[in-house]
């Protein structure tokens, strides 16, 4: 039904035409230098938009304006224009540090967040990694961000970003079990762990509605572990500004500092874009079942601004939370996830099995 | 040489780079990030392979658990920064000569029977399906004995870690 937007024939003859002109590894190697770029691309593009939407929405929630002078109305440049002057910064050297891990750091951290970001389904045939694994990959691939932030507390040679550090490695390794657990959940309705399988079965409705209740309660779940993954407010005492200065970045300057500034917004999209793609049907559109006009107006959007759109959606639900919940105690953080959420989660992975197994799912 | 032989070969290089470099460097934490890229890679050869579900698991398992637990653990411990040892002649003589003898008995092994043959298959991933029933089935070439074996090592193993962990009353 989607046809018109499926985006696999007009790759495919790209490939073909490439292949016709040259010989097959220069032409794998050129697509993947392209791919590359436009995955770099997306990336910058997307940090910029977050971050100007982050300022807005805090803004708008503590009865402020917000960017309003650089760029016209609305303050549109402002944030292009800290790019440029992040840009331009000098990167400071540390002195009787351990430089390679000290440069190392910042570079784990976005590598773990690219790599995620890469296997996101953008439209029908618009995934970049697809592997018959994918959303175990996903997990996989952002448990190595956590060790780029170990490092860089480590390697800074102070007691602000030590403590930061292991703060955040502690809560990360705890709430990766959730998501975890979470993720599995919605794997075992749909049958699948390739994303865009996952996405298709979700064809004839969202998870959300299809696994009703234990879909639900996974959901909500999954949003709290992913607000701790991305190290946001109220999971934000890795980087406690009134106790630690800026906790684990403390001492980076430059592009280093960009580079975990970047991978901590392109976090929160990925985190949504993966909660979308699970629970809100991926690049799928809205279908109400007996309405059909509706029904074939909605599929006339195409996919990627659908995918677009809810992630955007499930972003400002997240913001909302940071800037409405205040910051928790690192041992409230890990009662929170050892007695109640990861327990919590278990007992809806056993729902929803039995659920599945009886066909209360739909 | 097609793609997945260079490939292939980048990844072996890396391994065999960054493993003398784990235990040559004088730094704990610079030894553990050497073996992370050398856990990394291995994952890498899997997934070449085709295995992209054990190369995910080695990503997971190794990198994301494992190694944490090592920084987390040198982070908590005083570690004394540097490890420099004087390795004496004689020492250094017999472990070239240990290192050469394996490397010639695992290449003889390898070359005598054809096990290098197809040794850079051609990336085709295998279903994870196909994974999934090899590991909880029951029949011939299935394993469901040593998986809830396995599991259940792992359950004794984490009470056994609990009752050191907990304070004596």
């Amino acid at each position: 039904m989607f046809d018109y937007y499926n985006l696999t024939p007009l790759l495919r003859s790209i490939h073909a035409f490439m292949c016709g002109i040259m010989p097959e590894w220069l032409a794998m190697t050129i697509e993947g230098i392209a791919v590359g770029l436009f995955i770099m691309i997306m990336y910058a593009i997307l940090a910029i938009i977050l971050i100007y939407m982050e300022r807005k929405v805090c803004a708008t929630f503590q009865c402020r304006i917000g960017p309003n002078r650089v760029g016209g109305k609305g303050g549109l440049l402002q944030v292009p224009a800290d790019v440029i002057k992040i840009l331009t910064k000098e990167i400071i050297y540390l002195k009787d540090n351990d430089k390679f891990l000290y440069g190392l750091a910042p570079f784990l951290v976005i590598t773990a967040s690219i790599l995620t970001f890469s296997c996101l389904p953008w439209n029908k045939g618009g995934e970049i990694l697809h592997m018959d694994i994918g959303i175990f990959f996903v997990l996989a691939a952002s448990s190595i961000g956590v060790l780029g932030i170990l490092l860089a507390g480590w390697s800074s040679n102070s007691k602000y970003t030590l403590i930061g550090a292991v703060r955040s490695g502690a809560m990360i390794i705890s709430y990766e079990l959730s998501i975890g657990i979470s993720v599995l959940t919605m794997v075992i309705l749909s049958g699948a762990m390739d994303i865009q399988a996952i996405v298709s079965n979700q064809s004839d409705g969202w998870n959300i509605f299809k696994g009703h209740i234990p879909a639900l309660m996974a959901f909500i779940i999954y949003l709290i572990a992913g607000n701790a993954e991305a190290n946001r407010a109220p999971f934000d005492l890795a980087e406690a500004e009134q106790e630690l200065t800026a906790g684990y970045h403390t001492e980076y300057s430059g592009m280093h500092f960009g580079f975990f500034y970047l991978a901590e917004y392109l976090n929160l999209f990925i985190t949504a874009g993966i909660a979308v793609t699970l629970f809100l049907g991926g690049w799928m559109p809205l279908h109400i079942s007996g309405l059909d006009a509706f029904n074939a107006i909605m599929d006339y959007i195409p996919g990627v601004i659908w995918f677009v759109g809810k992630t955007f959606f499930i972003v400002f639900i997240l913001m909302w939370i940071r800037w409405t919940f205040p910051r928790l105690r690192i041992d409230q953080v890990l009662i929170l996830e050892w007695k109640y959420l990861m327990p919590l989660s278990l007992f809806v992975l056993l729902l929803m099995t039995v659920c599945k197994v009886f066909g209360w799912v739909f | 040489m097609s793609l997945f032989e260079i490939a292939f070969y980048v990844v072996a290089i890396c391994i065999i780079v960054f493993s003398v470099m784990a235990v040559t460097t004088s730094s704990i934490l610079r030894s553990a990030t050497y073996l992370l890229f050398v856990l990394l890679s291995t994952g890498g050869v899997y997934a070449i392979l085709g295995y992209t579900f054990l190369s995910a698991v080695q990503l997971m398992v190794y990198a994301g658990g494992i190694i944490v637990l090592y920084v987390f653990s040198i982070l908590l411990t005083r570690s004394s920064g540097t490890m420099k040892y004087r390795v004496g002649k004689g020492k250094m003589t017999s472990v070239l000569i240990t290192t050469i003898v394996g490397m010639a008995l695992v290449m003889f092994i390898l070359t005598t029977n054809n096990f290098a043959h197809n040794i850079i298959p051609q990336g085709i991933e295998l279903p994870v399906k196909q994974i999934g029933h090899a590991l909880i089935g029951t029949e011939k070439y299935q394993f469901v004995l040593p998986f809830e074996v396995l599991s259940v090592l792992l359950l004794a193993s984490m009470i056994g870690s609990i009752m050191i962990a907990r304070r004596k009353r």
